[in-house]
């Protein structure tokens, strides 16, 4: 399901979504906050064989199922209406990278969920804490239901952790009325997506081509994976990191060029002011994943029908590839006392024909085949009315969508550390490139620190 | 004494030491403990961390952490700006509403304290409207007056626009406590005064002022420590700007150790040095304070 830093919903008027939720601090409450759930020093010292599931799957059961995914009660009462005597309680969180946080501590005080909505990102971050359950025994059959790429974003060594759920292809979304009027071509590569910005800047004083958003890494992630980076890589001992390397900087030179000389915005999405100009028409184009319809129903209700999707410019005109923005899985805590039951509702709920349906109908992309291809995708968002073919063209598009080999044991530190230092780049009209020098040296640092071996660095 | 009356004051003591113990002692204890300790990976590869003991190694880090001296430096920005200018506001505002003859004294009141009845996040959301050039009243009205924008982001301008909202909010908090104060002065004073020939001017600095120096500490150690905990504006105003990294001020800095990068033991040393930091300002403010005062009653 999507990720909340990708696609919040929103009121455009009053509601105001932060990329990070927060709240108030004092410094007794950092206190109390770092005091939060017990320590176990010592009593799950060494790495534990993994155990796969095994007991009955259909026993009665009462499971708790952390989500953040909006109106996925529906399908929870779909399931419960289905399978009377095992019952999921949907906890609904505020979708975070608190969560992360939220969730091991409730692991370490034994009081977890069964089940948990976990975007990719997280999952190496999750297992590398002992707090996910090996799965590969009890899902492995439902493999074939998935493609290959996305099935193995829930891989790690050989072994499967959560069964995927929901996917975010990356696509260009256009303001096709305005297009048409200052007499634009959709751009086919970013090379045709720079001259156009310019293009823009000079047919219309008021209008820019998009926004260069730097405090979303998810989104920089996807450019990066679409140019061909591979952040992580498992390599058997060792963990090899390629932050810094030709594909991620030509990303960010290319994005730096365009916000440096004023030929793009530089601010942040998802603002009070970013909603504005989406609606306004001040900016009219959005690279963005596949949930993004929704997230221009939310925020540009007025341009409703003047929207249209693209696929990503390329790098190169004879190529046809783009990459991932959001998406999550659904995972079985380590600690669930019923983990068949919760192992079966997480397959259920990615698989089944019914399920795939609602969650359609409730705005998410499924990650199985069936579910991209199926009934509920025949009709495209109420929203897209200029394109009755969206699903269509985003089954076609996703079919090209390439990923990293892994994501790393400390995305959140790579991320944060993207998040910090883009923002500054981008305020001090600085190299973005040499940015991904700095956050290669950071993640490097923090794996060899938490006692990861690192080749290369 | 009979033993139940020897149980008595225990007894009554009991409610507050046990909550004292559960919400203060026992957490800061936690977070010490924390602060020790550190997740480390054992096995190659993948691995699986554990938590284990590491000594002073978190406060080694935390000493040495570059982000935090930024942050400090930057709170040290906002507060030279936000300090003065909440105690000069909220010493004006009682000063006034106090002198006589001012009418509608009420309805200032209320409309001076109202803000701090706002949650700071929900300040900062609305002042946020107001600072983003595209959606701001005020740009807007700079523009149709001709103008040039308004930048409430800039390097330096930053600075003031989130004092700004931490002024608005609690000025009306510290006028209240010294309008009370005023209030409490008993009137004779003014009158002798006034038959020596004192105008108001010289009541309000010669008497007032003097007499609400209780106070005045008071609210002053109050708004320097809320300098040093200031975290819900900037991190609320931080998705709407470039112009705030995550780590703008101590608290940030704190939050996103042990939230973003997911190491709690390391923001737990953090949050300790900073709460030894804090008491300590305090004390030392306290006694400037007294130091003056004793040299004043001299």
């Amino acid at each position: 399901m999507r990720s909340p830093r990708c696609a919040p919903e929103f009121n455009p008027t009053l509601e105001i979504p932060l990329r990070r939720r927060t709240f108030l601090l004092s410094s007794a409450a950092t206190l109390l906050l770092a005091g939060c759930g017990t320590g176990d020093p010592g009593s799950d010292a060494g790495a534990p064989a993994p155990s796969p599931v095994a007991g009955d799957e259909n026993a009665a059961a009462s499971l708790v199922f952390w989500s953040w995914a909006e109106n996925i009660q529906r399908v929870v009462d779909l399931w419960n209406k289905k399978n009377p005597t095992q019952k999921v309680t949907l906890s609904g969180q505020a979708a975070s990278d608190e969560l992360i946080a939220k969730f091991l501590t409730a692991v370490k005080a034994g009081n977890a969920p069964d089940v948990l909505q976990a975007e990719y990102q997280s999952l190496p971050t999750l297992i590398t804490n002992n707090a996910l359950q090996d799965l590969t025994n009890v899902i492995a059959p439902v493999k074939s239901a998935f493609p290959e790429g996305t099935w193995n974003l829930t891989s790690f060594g050989g072994a499967t952790y959560a069964v995927p759920a929901d996917v975010g292809p990356m696509m260009l979304f256009y303001r096709e009325d305005l297009f048409e009027k200052l007499g634009l071509e959709v751009p086919k590569t970013w090379e045709e997506f720079g001259a156009l910005a310019e293009t823009v800047r000079q047919k219309d004083a008021k209008r820019y081509l998009t926004t260069f958003s730097p405090g979303d890494a998810g989104w920089v992630a996807g450019f990066a994976q679409q140019a061909g980076a591979n952040w992580w890589s498992n390599e058997k001992e060792a963990w090899k990191v390629a932050i810094d390397d030709p594909a991620t900087r030509k990303v960010l030179s290319f994005w730096g060029g365009l916000v440096n000389s004023g030929a793009v915005l530089g601010d942040p999405m998802y603002t009070p002011q970013w909603n504005s100009q989406m609606n306004d028409g001040t900016i009219i184009a959005w690279p963005s994943a596949v949930w993004g319809s929704g997230v221009l129903a939310g925020v540009a209700p007025s341009s409703k029908g003047k929207w249209k999707m693209a696929p990503l410019p390329q790098w190169s005109a004879s190529e046809n590839v783009t990459g991932f923005w959001g998406g999550s899985s659904t995972a079985v805590s380590a600690t669930s006392k019923q983990k068949p039951q919760a192992a079966k509702f997480a397959r259920w709920l990615s698989t089944d024909p019914e399920a795939l349906k609602v969650l359609v109908e409730i705005g998410l992309y499924p990650a199985a085949t069936l579910g991209q291809t199926s009934g509920g995708l025949d009709t495209a968002p109420e929203y897209m009315t200029g394109q009755p073919d969206y699903y269509e063209s985003a089954s076609k598009i996703s079919q090209t969508a390439r990923g990293f080999d892994s994501w790393g044991p400390n995305t959140n530190v790579t991320y944060g550390q993207f998040e910090d230092q883009l923002p500054t780049a981008v305020k001090n009209k600085a190299d973005l490139a040499a940015v991904a020098t700095k956050v290669q040296q950071a993640s490097v640092a923090d794996l060899k620190k938490q006692g990861y071996q690192v080749v290369g660095g | 004494m009979t033993g139940q009356q020897k149980r008595a004051p225990y007894l009554m003591a009991a409610p507050a030491v046990i909550l004292f113990t559960v919400f203060i002692v026992v957490p800061i204890g936690y977070a010490i403990w924390l602060s020790l300790h550190a997740m480390r990976v054992r096995g190659a590869g993948f691995g699986i961390r554990t938590e284990v003991f590491i000594g002073l190694e978190n406060y080694l880090e935390a000493i040495q952490d570059s982000a935090l001296y930024e942050a400090m430096q930057r709170m040290l920005g906002y507060g030279v700006i936000m300090v003065p200018a909440t105690m000069g506001l909220a010493l004006l505002f009682a000063l006034l509403l106090d002198a006589p003859r001012v009418g509608g004294k009420r309805a200032s009141r209320i409309t001076i304290f109202l803000p701090y009845a706002v949650p700071g996040v929900i300040a900062s959301l609305l002042w946020g409207f107001i600072y983003l050039p595209a959606v701001s009243p005020i740009s807007a009205a700079l523009e149709g007056a001709g103008l040039p924008a308004a930048d409430f982001f800039g390097d330096v301008s930053i600075f003031f626009s989130v004092a700004n909202i931490a002024v608005w909010g609690s000025v009306g908090f510290n006028m209240v406590v010294l309008y009370t104060t005023l209030r409490a002065i008993p009137k004779e004073l003014y009158e002798a005064a006034r038959i020596d020939g004192a105008t108001e001017w010289r009541i309000a600095l010669r008497i007032k002022v003097p007499l609400l120096r209780p106070a005045l500490t008071m609210t002053s150690v109050f708004t320097l420590i809320g300098m040093l905990q200031v975290f819900s504006e900037p991190a609320t105003l931080r998705p709407m700007t470039n112009a705030i990294s995550q780590d703008w001020v101590p608290l940030m800095r704190i939050y996103q150790q042990a939230f973003v990068d997911n190491d709690i033991y390391l923001g737990a040393a953090s949050s300790v040095l900073l709460a030894g930091a804090t008491v300590l300002l305090s004390l030392a403010a306290l006694a400037v304070f007294r130091t003056r005062s004793a040299r004043s009653d001299r």
